[in-house]
């Protein structure tokens, strides 16, 4: 029969003579958990911006059409060389045609299917920006502008102006933040743009766009779907690029196949244009775990040592207890409601310690130009975290506990 | 009289570090109200036999009756029950949790039973320590008393479940001569006014002459058991 208000009594009494003792022990086990919470939160608030950097501004399958020579060429149509080995020397491709074809019974057809969050028509243009005696190469976007602020982040990268005022004016253009300092231009200039054939056209800035990335906000801009086809001269059906975003991102590469063989096109899925920043992201949460384990394990000797000492200091104790009638399981209940004790008290307090930290990290101030949303550091407030420290301290305890009552045989 | 403690050819090994036959054939018997006491050398195995006795030490051959029930055999929390409740125990160095009260340290194995409220078992602790002329000391820290004062907490402790018999393993070998004294006074009296059995190891002569009979030990056997008294 347990008797928990006197074994408990005990493991007070004990806990509360040895305060300094138990004060170590509670300690280590907060700091190694409130150091574990603080660096794993903010390690991936970090690794999770700097995933959406780059995630948010990757459609999930991107489609085009790739410019490449023809697989069948005209000899093989030929019956006569039939059984022969063809060798054609300086194959080029067919003067390219950019546009998707049949890109709107793709986008309705997108737009209807289930898996599918949105599906944006894109045109890209290769221009020159004009000002003055300058003229800088880059690309315009033509885009469904209201459609792309629902798919992606991108309101929260339009620094200045916004996407209605480039829906609501014809003639807009989103510059890129690169581009207008290297022009001097700023909302409510004009700026001239030249496509590769020649013609002129003025645009009216609505808005900056700085989406973090050097080479893209040097080169690229934003105008309406409309705009772009119109100063390419081609109709509106003419369409180069359509973003797929998928409710799940998994679904992307089967998606991606089905898209390619169905209508002759080249898609690309995230995983697929990604594959080195998927490298990248995987090694630095592969540190992450690693510094947390490091940090939980030493956390845990810590621990493993206090209470061994502990325990030995009490073999007196434990050979009195067992002659005045209290059993090996009694004295392990002592013993392990002590380290417990020492687990939970530590383990809160370190979870509150580690989330103080965090506060604190998530209020210093990170200002920099490649990142024109964040102004803090961006900590991950994540619940999970939590759970998995308050159960290491409680599991590294109990180990803790548990090894020198083994070792000395109660 | 019937017996309280029954000790049938027991024999005990320790396999480390080599083979050595500490107990040969062991067997006697104590009765209601007998005092006792085991004398030998160090290393005539006294100690190992009252660990045994005691029920603390399960491994051994033969057979322990106790108030005619068998107990060898029996599982480690069904012993740590009878110590509880039937066998008092008292230490040479007259073992206190230090953390605890006088009054505490009495009243631990009577909670651990748990088989009166906190008050009545308060109440008999009092009884007991008061008995033992230190009923002022019951609220002092254990670590704060005096040696022979300890040893009077420590068989305070051992009486407050009323066992049926008390061991001691040189009970007095730490203590001075009034002291000693002292605490074979206790014995005595408890035997005669309370009818409780005792079974005392020691080394000291003079103390053993003075109980009823005298098991004297040689090389794990009992060679000579004399009545002194009575």
């Amino acid at each position: 029969m347990t008797n928990w208000k006197v074994i408990l009594n005990i493991a007070k009494t004990h806990l509360l003579t040895k305060m300094k003792s138990t004060a170590t022990a509670s300690l280590g086990v907060t700091f190694g958990i409130g150091a574990y919470i603080t660096m794993v939160s903010f390690m991936t608030g970090l690794n999770t911006m700097l995933d959406s950097l780059i995630l948010n501004q990757t459609p999930h399958i991107h489609l085009y059409n790739e410019i490449e020579p023809t697989a069948n060429q005209p000899i093989s149509l030929y019956e006569e060389f039939g059984n022969s080995v063809h060798m054609i020397s300086s194959i080029k491709p067919k003067q390219g045609q950019k546009k998707i074809h049949n890109a709107l019974p793709i986008l309705d057809y997108l737009k209807k299917k289930d898996k599918v969050k949105g599906a944006t028509p894109q045109v890209r243009a290769q221009i020159f920006y004009l000002s003055g005696a300058l003229d800088l190469g880059g690309t315009l976007v033509g885009v469904d502008i209201m459609e792309e602020t629902r798919l992606s982040n991108m309101r929260d990268y339009i620094v200045e102006g916004s996407p209605e005022a480039l829906k609501n004016t014809d003639n807009g253009i989103l510059l890129g933040s690169g581009l207008a300092s290297k022009l001097s231009l700023s909302v409510g200039d004009r700026v001239q743009i030249s496509t590769v054939r020649g013609a002129i056209f003025p645009l009216k800035i609505v808005g900056i766009y700085q989406s973090g990335i050097a080479d893209i906000d040097n080169s690229q801009s934003f105008c309406n779907l409309k705009t772009v086809q119109q100063i390419l001269g081609e109709a509106q059906n003419y369409i180069t690029d359509i973003n797929v975003k998928l409710n799940v991102i998994e679904d992307a590469p089967a998606l991606a196949q089905l898209l390619e063989k169905q209508y002759n096109v080249t898609a690309t899925d995230i995983n697929e244009a990604n594959a080195q920043f998927e490298t990248g992201s995987n090694i630095r949460n592969l540190i992450t775990y690693a510094v947390s384990i490091t940090l939980l394990i030493v956390a845990g000797f810590g621990i493993y040592n206090i209470l061994n000492m502990l325990i030995y200091e009490k073999m007196k104790d434990i050979a009195i207890l067992k002659a005045t009638g209290f059993s090996g399981y009694d004295v392990q209940l002592i013993f392990m409601s002590q380290a417990m004790i020492i687990g939970i008290v530590g383990g809160i307090l370190g979870l509150l310690l580690g989330f103080v930290l965090s506060v604190i990290i998530d209020g210093v101030p990170f200002e920099t130009e490649a990142l024109p949303t964040i102004t803090t550091y961006p900590v991950d407030f994540s619940v999970g975290y939590y759970v998995i420290g308050i159960v290491f301290a409680l599991l590294s305890t109990f180990v803790a506990g548990w090894l020198p009552l083994l070792k000395q045989g109660i | 009289m019937d017996k309280v403690l029954e000790a049938k050819g027991i024999n005990k090994h320790f396999l480390k570090p080599k083979d050595f036959h500490v107990l040969k054939d062991i067997s006697f018997a104590i009765k209601r109200g007998e005092f006792a006491s085991i004398m030998g050398k160090s290393g005539s195995g006294k100690s190992t036999l009252l660990y045994i006795l005691s029920t603390m030490d399960t491994e051994y051959t033969g057979e322990l009756y106790l108030n005619d029930t068998l107990v060898s055999g029996r599982l480690a929390s069904e012993l740590s029950r009878i110590r509880n409740e039937h066998i008092g125990f008292v230490f040479q160095f007259h073992y206190l949790l230090s953390e605890f009260s006088v009054l505490e340290n009495v009243m631990l194995p009577a909670k651990k039973l748990a088989r009166k409220s906190h008050q009545e078992i308060e109440h008999d602790a009092m009884q007991k320590l008061k008995m033992l002329g230190i009923g002022s000391l019951a609220l002092q820290k254990a670590s704060r008393i005096s040696g022979g004062e300890k040893q009077r907490v420590a068989i305070a402790r051992a009486l407050i479940n009323n066992p049926i018999i008390l061991m001691g393993d040189e009970p007095t070998g730490n203590l001075d001569s009034y002291n000693s004294d002292n605490v074979f006074n206790i014995f005595k009296q408890l035997k005669e006014e309370e009818g409780l059995s005792l079974l005392v190891v020691t080394h000291d002569e003079d103390f053993a002459k003075r109980t009823d009979y005298i098991i004297e030990m040689e090389d794990g056997r009992i060679i000579d058991k004399s009545v002194l008294s009575i």
